[in-house]
């Protein structure tokens, strides 16, 4: 698993690439009321706003890591969106297909991020 | 930018509840504890949340003569009926300015030999020399700096707050009352800004940790930050000084008219001497060109602050407060719309992230006040 400095977390499986907040993300958002997320079969760049993760305070983008096509949106999250506390590594957002999974590597290493937000 | 942020008296007490603390109005104030926002809003409405409301300001006017003349100074600065607050009684005024806006808006008692207002932070330094400017003659002004400010609100407010102080409990909705207690001399009024029953108390400054903890040491008592504190005001249809309303926006416009009492209007027997007399009073007789509404959007995605609204295709207003009620488990808003499109049930867009979204006009509040009159 790999972490952007955007306070997303990153886990290949082959070609298709699974992203999500960190719980460092979800605690500082606090309670989450809404997600919006992107339509499945959509091609991102890099940097790209797909979704947004609503709190009772604020709204925040989140970003697509990479560049591919989305292939797979976490639906759950649009009928519960609490599940991004309860479980933030587990309350994966979208699934990207990328053309070298190896891309993953660039991205900051579990103990890389760690330092970043302590 | 570069001032340093002012700390609570209790800054400590709030660092050790595990307080997420963020600059607001030139304090480092708690936005949350443990808990959540969520769960913070809802033990409110079910028992008890303690807000430490200690950044706003507290104006004491003493009269130079007498109180039957300084309430006649206050009605040259705030539009409501000043004169006729009974002792130990309190009112929600603003005070105006010559355009017709709303400098600031607080809560103003009538405590017998002196005068108490408890003011915006963001605007208590205006307030003190707005004072100052135009009431010098007529009182002693001074802004108390030696005591903390909480806020005990919810359906047990009342039992925990009279289990340590027992007079709290014959107090009615908007009471003001000074009352000796085992932590010196609290200044207490039955009121707040959650859309419940509570109290908001004055205590002296070296007595306020005591006093806080004994109320947390009560199980139904939680602490509640200013997250929870604008989702409760919101549902509860509550203006925010700095959102809803400003020096743009006059009594009317936000649907203050409640706040002039008959007495200052036209035909009354004190009408207008006011700040904006002429527009705020020609506009409560023939009504404003836009006003404050409720806005429910539809789905779960919160319409915010800056929210531009839409009606066939027109732009027609802005939200001016927006978010996520908790108890009413939806989001909702107040915005401006002309008063054509101002109807319960009127079908508005919102632009949210470049996409028009359903919104609905509503009648406020989200959820119905439980104030013990």
């Amino acid at each position: 698993m790999r972490f952007t400095e955007d306070h997303e977390w990153l886990q290949a499986e082959g070609d298709v690439v699974t992203v999500g907040i960190t719980t460092h993300a979800a605690e500082q958002l606090g309670d989450v009321v809404f997600v919006e997320l992107p339509d499945a079969g959509r091609d991102c760049d890099a940097g790209d706003a797909v979704a947004v993760v609503e709190s009772v305070k604020a709204a925040s983008d989140i970003f697509a890591p990479v560049a591919g096509e989305i292939v797979e949106v976490n639906e759950a999250l649009a009928d519960n969106p609490g599940l991004v506390n309860e479980d933030a590594m587990a309350a994966w957002f979208f699934r990207i297909r990328v053309a070298d999974a190896s891309i993953i590597d660039g991205f900051l290493t579990e103990d890389a991020y760690k330092a970043l937000v302590e | 930018m570069s001032e340093a942020l002012l700390t609570l008296r209790l800054d400590d007490l709030h660092r050790e509840l595990g307080a997420r603390m963020v600059p607001f109005a030139g304090y480092s104030m708690p936005v949350q504890y443990p808990a959540g926002v969520m769960k913070e809003h809802l033990a409110t409405r079910a028992s008890a949340g303690l807000f430490d409301v200690s950044h706003m300001g507290q104006i004491v006017l003493r009269p130079k003569s007498d109180m039957a003349a300084l309430a006649l100074a206050l009605e040259t600065v705030i539009p409501a009926d000043v004169a006729g607050l009974k002792e130990g009684r309190q009112r929600y005024g603003i005070f105006t300015d010559d355009s017709g806006g709303i400098l600031d808006d607080f809560m103003f008692a009538n405590r017998g030999d002196h005068f108490l207002l408890v003011v915006n932070a963001s605007r208590k330094h205006d307030d003190l020399a707005h004072l100052q400017a135009h009431l010098a003659d007529a009182a002693d002004i001074a802004m108390i700096g030696d005591r903390c400010l909480f806020a005990l609100q919810g359906p047990q407010a009342e039992a925990v707050l009279a289990a340590l102080v027992p007079a709290a409990a014959a107090m009615k909705f908007m009471d003001s009352h000074v009352v000796a207690s085992d932590w010196g001399e609290l200044w207490i009024s039955r009121s707040g800004y959650t859309g419940e029953d509570g109290y908001e108390i004055s205590v002296p400054g070296d007595h306020a940790e005591a006093f806080a903890r004994a109320l947390l040491a009560d199980d139904r008592v939680s602490p509640v930050g200013l997250g929870a504190r604008d989702s409760l005001r919101l549902e509860a249809g509550l203006c925010l000084y700095g959102n809803d309303i400003d020096t743009t926006v006059s009594p009317s416009e936000a649907g203050l008219n409640w706040a002039i009492q008959k007495v200052r209007r036209k035909g009354g027997a004190r009408e207008g001497g006011f700040p904006g007399a002429g527009r705020i009073l020609r506009e409560i007789e023939e009504g404003p060109s836009r006003i404050r509404v409720g806005l429910s959007p539809e789905g779960r995605a919160p319409m915010r602050e800056g929210t531009v609204l839409f009606h066939d295709g027109t732009e027609v207003g802005r939200i001016t407060s927006g978010g996520f009620g908790p108890s009413i488990e939806a989001p909702m808003a107040m915005g401006f719309v002309p008063p054509a499109l101002s109807a319960p049930g009127t079908a508005l867009e919102g632009e949210v992230r470049t996409r028009r979204l359903p919104v609905t006009v509503v009648t406020l509040p989200f959820h119905t006040p439980t104030y013990k009159r």
